[in-house]
């Protein structure tokens, strides 16, 4: 992928875990080369990255932080905190500013803070968020996540406002489509879902 | 010549001279003796017992190092320090002893910030020990650099550990001749405290003494039932045990140096406000007195 992020990711947090989710399509230039991509990415067991930008540079980032993650927390021998994957996220990022072009949301569950969601976007900055939405499908969505987001929702509202959210921005962005790809984040583990074809939230525009 | 008495004992087998030291070999070792009187041994220094203890690269044949020996026992020369980990804290009690009317009161300070949720109350040799402390930052400092968050005190013990290990493996250099007791408290880990001896091994303690009255010391804490006192009286039991311990007799004067972590202080590591540091000096000279009385009221 080249040029601006293609992709569209989301993630929300509720009380007892975050909802994460993404578009699957891969493309260079017009044609798609992977129409079901995954692209969120365990860190590690209850810690996923949502990629957008260059398909390389955010993998490869992310199998550094995996590992870097991975040594962590078998020397303290206890589960990683969200901020420290983020963190390493961020530094990264922001060090080879310059060469990378990665737009990452990170997002998990841990003991001390629960389920917490950080945005480290392009340029490498990075911030908690109670949600966050990234990748070029982004933009036609903010109206639609700023209005409809309320504190205090429960693991199905947030998987059914992220699933709404990113079909919205795939009906919009040519860069987005494919299926839905939908994770659940809590204490207990880890939820995949797909939604694709007809069970694709429509909304109808005349 | 003949030698008798002293450490080297009544038998010696062989004398050499070296201009004012006399190598002496009684069936066992080699001595070094310093002064040799007529047929009465003075002023014996029974410094090595030369061959296995002149490096630390170097085990005895009973499977000792005995550097790092020499090492605990300069531990054991410096004044005493305890610490004592309680139900929502960790309070630090250090004897420090004033060696002249000149120095500037508060100086020479005994107890450390090792990053803001970490203290570390130290006995033995200051200059290793204050290198350590830096040492101990650096690592603290850098793992909230790259993980983003404060640094567990287990791993941080973990690591100083290791540090102070690698010290007792060579022969060029020579161990760290101090102690170190750490501390730390938070919401989610609680209460935790540390210490590490010049052998580099780290364990987790609910009382710890380090220094010249330490056996003496540790009977005092474990009078305590530490698990079940808040940091405000377990501040009182601290200055009361080092005063206990204190000799009188062989040191003169000392200052209190007291300091705490826990949920009072918000989990960050600060020496005990001055009001309270006076009520914990008032209990611990009152409690001295009564012990005092008692004994003169059994005559």
């Amino acid at each position: 992928m080249v040029g601006t992020p293609k992709t569209t990711i989301m993630a929300v947090e509720f009380d007892g875990g975050v909802v994460i989710g993404a578009d699957s399509r891969t493309t260079t230039g017009s044609y798609i080369a992977n129409r079901v991509t995954d692209k969120l990415t365990p860190i590690h067991d209850l810690i996923f990255c949502c990629r957008s930008g260059s398909a390389a540079d955010t993998q490869a980032i992310a199998d550094a932080v995996t590992y870097q993650l991975g040594f962590h927390s078998i020397e303290l021998d206890e589960l990683p905190l969200v901020q420290t994957a983020a963190n390493l996220f961020k530094d990264m990022c922001y060090k080879y500013r310059e060469e990378l072009m990665a737009g990452i949301i990170v997002a998990g569950w841990d003991k001390r803070n629960g389920g917490q969601v950080y945005t480290v976007p392009m340029g490498g900055m990075m911030v908690r968020q109670p949600f966050s939405v990234g990748g070029s499908g982004s933009t036609y969505i903010y109206g639609y996540v700023d209005s409809t987001y309320k504190p205090g929702m429960t693991k199905e509202e947030c998987l059914d406002f992220t699933s709404n959210a990113i079909a919205l921005a795939m009906d919009r962005d040519g860069s987005s489509g494919g299926v839905i790809r939908l994770a659940a984040i809590t204490e207990k583990g880890v939820e995949r879902k797909v939604v694709s074809g007809s069970q694709l939230p429509y909304f109808a525009s005349a | 010549m003949h030698i008798i008495g002293g450490v080297v004992g009544p038998v010696v087998r062989e004398v050499l001279a070296v201009s004012h030291i006399f190598l002496v070999r009684n069936e066992l070792h080699w001595y070094r003796v310093i002064k040799i009187h007529l047929g009465i041994t003075e002023n014996i220094l029974r410094t090595n017992l030369l061959k296995y203890d002149l490096s630390a690269s170097t085990f005895s044949p009973d499977g000792r190092v005995f550097q790092v020996e020499y090492a605990m026992k300069a531990v054991e020369n410096s004044s005493t320090a305890i610490g004592i980990r309680c139900k929502d804290g960790v309070v630090f009690g250090v004897e420090k002893l004033v060696l002249s009317k000149l120095y500037e009161q508060g100086s020479n300070k005994r107890i450390f910030n090792i990053d803001r949720h970490v203290g570390m109350a130290v006995a033995g040799l200051l200059a290793d020990a204050r290198s350590l402390t830096d040492i101990a930052r650096e690592e603290a400092s850098n793992f909230r650099s790259n993980y983003g968050y404060d640094i567990p005190l287990r791993h941080l013990a973990d690591r100083v550990a290791m540090y102070v290990h690698a010290y007792t493996l060579y022969s060029a250099v020579r161990p760290f001749g101090s102690s170190f007791i750490m501390g730390s408290y938070d919401k989610d880990d609680g209460a935790q405290m540390y210490m590490i001896d010049p052998s580099g091994v780290s364990h987790g303690y609910w009382g710890c003494a380090i220094g010249k009255a330490k056996e003496a010391a540790k009977t005092e804490i474990e009078k305590l039932q530490m698990k079940d006192m808040t940091c405000r009286e377990v501040v009182k039991e601290v200055a009361k045990i080092i005063y206990i311990v204190h000799d009188e007799v062989k040191d003169k004067s000392f200052e209190l140096e007291l300091s705490w972590v826990g949920e009072s202080t918000k989990g960050r590591h600060e020496l005990v406000p001055k009001d309270i540091k006076e009520e914990a000096e008032k209990y611990a000279k009152e409690s001295l007195e009564e012990d005092d009385e008692s004994d003169e009221d059994n005559m």
